[in-house]
């Protein structure tokens, strides 16, 4: 289920990354900033968030030990 | 002068640092120790190293000319949606290809596909679209050493002499201290740059008085739309989304993946990643709109005179015409011209070396070919068995020297704007050999005819949309040029930017059609050997 969320997070924010809602709204967030590009800015913020939840959640630690594994035997075959 | 006096020293730095990782090797003639620094990179070392290599002259120089003339588009374009995906390609992918390197000695990936697919002369294949997709890239670093520095100097440098000594320099560092010498040099040219992005945007706001009145005259002015993505289509923006697939598929990023000490290198630079991109790409997008609101730079303003000319008298223009107010307004400079008008000379100087950071990211990819034409090709065909690992590390060192000569020679003579030259053909390029990574790592039924078919069709297509883009001349900003509607459907188009296929970028196609060439070949030709297959996927089914 866990994998599953993940996976959908991932959709999610790609999805979220098309963001036609902004299209050709010049608006100013803090009066400077074009809101097109200060949303770009956050997803960068959120696409951060994800992959920490990524590395937490879902991180490939059977390579590792499949590396340690290879290295041992080696080690004994010396 | 002071600036460019700035800069050299930054040049010294890093050519210091090249001599000393080279100092640090001594004594150690091994392939793996060179190309690789022995496996050995820390995990600072290993996140701005990684980083910095995937930044070239378009990060600071590029990205602040597209948006000079596209507006804040630019930055959802490339710099978002690579936030998104590199981090997790490399979460994907580059930590499977680590730990089989790990497991087996891989040190490039056409080592590993050969090995997967038990391939041969198809693995050559592959190395030789791959080579050659990765020469643009060196160019655009010596193409973006030759304008940064004549720029600095106030024209001082010309072009061909700022370009040599930025290939000078990166080969030098590159031939003596290999992947340790290239992997500590990147790190410290992207703290500079990093740094470079903060320090822009302070100094040049307050020169331009605050942003406040430049962005609010912006969108009171004819060019609101610049702080839209009005001036780009939807597909189109779409389209990008596949253009970061190429980073992982890109020789240098794989074999740097290579070089972790551990697979726990890799949490902070996936986390981190985005967060870097935002840092760098931001400042610059946001400062080459700005510059549309500076009068004062004669530059700059004979930059929008040739917008506008090229906008609205360009459709009744010869295509050279054309093409030469489209080189005229392009921005690639605009960065330093707003560094010229508002930093003191010192500071100017140091951002300039912060500049000259990103541009000069080429050396990895000079290394990456080293390595790839070392092992093979020297090596597979029987050169390290017959001379030794010593003569296989020294031809690696003659090649950086060819390879550079190539490049800058072809720098020379290139007309294109850096960012069109990199995106048209090494970009969509790389991302259509994605499938070959994605096929090698997660499917048994892979074979190596289906890896076979996906590299000719990536060098057919790449092929096919550089002699369209040559042959049919890019049509007035505005509508496309249908080139092909059968039934009405506009198939294929000739772009003011390049080229579209049902209004998509060519990458789309040439992804999608490339891996479902993997998935048909692969289940029409016959699989690798149990043996083979388990080395792979163990017990998976």
């Amino acid at each position: 289920v866990r994998k599953i969320l993940l996976v959908v997070a991932v959709v999610v924010l790609y999805v979220l990354h098309q963001d036609i809602w902004f299209w050709r709204s010049s608006y100013l967030v803090f009066g400077f900033i074009p809101i097109g590009l200060f949303y770009q800015g956050m997803f960068s913020v959120a696409a951060a968030l994800l992959m920490w939840l990524l590395v937490t959640y879902a991180w490939p630690s059977h390579l590792e030990q499949e590396v340690e594994e290879t290295k041992s035997r080696e080690d004994l075959a010396r | 002068l002071i600036p460019a006096i700035v800069v050299f020293l930054y040049l010294a730095a890093v050519l210091y640092i090249g001599i000393f990782a080279f100092r640090r090797a001594r004594g150690k003639e091994e392939a793996e120790d060179y190309f690789l620094a022995s496996r050995s990179l820390g995990p600072f070392v290993f996140l701005f190293s990684l980083f910095g290599t995937n930044m070239t002259a378009f990060a600071i120089l590029g990205s602040s000319g597209h948006a000079f003339n596209n507006g804040i588009v630019t930055f959802g374009l490339m710099a978002s949606s690579s936030g998104l995906v590199i981090p997790l390609t490399i979460f994907l992918i580059g930590t499977r290809v680590w730990a089989l390197g790990k497991k087996y000695g891989f040190m490039t990936p056409v080592q590993m596909f050969r090995d997967r697919w038990e391939c041969s002369h198809i693995g050559t294949v592959i190395f030789v679209v791959q080579a050659v997709l990765l020469v643009p890239y060196i160019i655009i670093g010596i193409m973006g050493g030759g304008t940064t520095l004549y720029t600095i100097s106030n024209g001082l440098v010309p072009f061909w002499f700022g370009g040599a000594i930025v290939a000078l320099v990166v080969m030098s560092y590159v031939f003596f201290g290999g992947m340790r010498g290239t992997a500590w040099v990147n790190t410290f040219q992207t703290v500079l740059f990093l740094c470079f992005g903060a320090i822009a945007l302070i100094v040049i706001g307050v020169g331009m008085g605050g942003f406040r009145s430049a962005a609010t005259a912006i969108q009171a002015s004819p060019m609101a739309s610049l702080l839209t993505r009005e001036r780009i289509s939807p597909y189109y923006f779409f389209s990008y989304t596949f253009i970061p697939l190429s980073a992982i598929a890109f020789p240098h990023i794989l074999i740097f993946c290579l070089t972790a000490r551990k697979m726990a290198q890799f949490k902070k630079t996936v986390i981190f990643y985005p967060i870097c991109i935002l840092a760098i790409w931001l400042p610059c997008v946001f400062l080459g709109v700005m510059a549309n609101r500076v009068t004062d730079v004669p530059e700059i303003r004979a930059k929008q005179e040739a917008r506008r000319v090229l906008a609205t008298q360009g459709k009744n223009m010869e295509p050279e015409k054309r093409d030469e107010l489209r080189e005229q307004s392009a921005g690639d400079d605009v960065i330093m011209l707003l560094l010229h008008r508002y930093a003191p000379l010192w500071l100017a100087g140091l951002l300039g070396a912060g500049i000259m950071a990103a541009v000069m990211a080429s050396d990895s990819q000079i290394l990456a070919l080293s390595t790839m034409f070392t092992e093979d090709v020297f090596a597979f065909y029987g050169g390290k068995a017959r001379f030794g690992e010593h003569v296989q590390v020294q031809t690696g060192r003659i090649f950086i020297i060819l390879i550079t000569i190539f490049a800058y020679a072809v720098a020379l003579r290139a007309p294109e704007t850096i960012f069109e030259l990199a995106i048209q053909y090494a970009f969509s390029g790389y991302a259509s050999l994605s499938p070959l990574l994605v096929a090698a790592l997660f499917w048994k039924g892979s074979t190596k005819w289906g890896a076979l078919a996906v590299t000719l069709w990536t060098a057919l297509t790449v092929i096919a949309v550089a002699i369209l883009q040559a042959v049919v001349p890019a049509p007035a900003p505005g509508p496309a040029t249908v080139l092909w509607a059968p039934g009405g459907v506009e198939m294929l188009s000739r772009t003011p930017g390049g080229t579209a296929v049902f209004g998509f970028m060519p990458v789309v196609p040439m992804v999608i059609v490339s891996a479902l060439l993997m998935i048909v070949v692969s289940l029409v030709t016959q699989k690798p050997r149990e043996t083979t297959l388990a080395k792979y996927f163990g017990g998976r089914k």
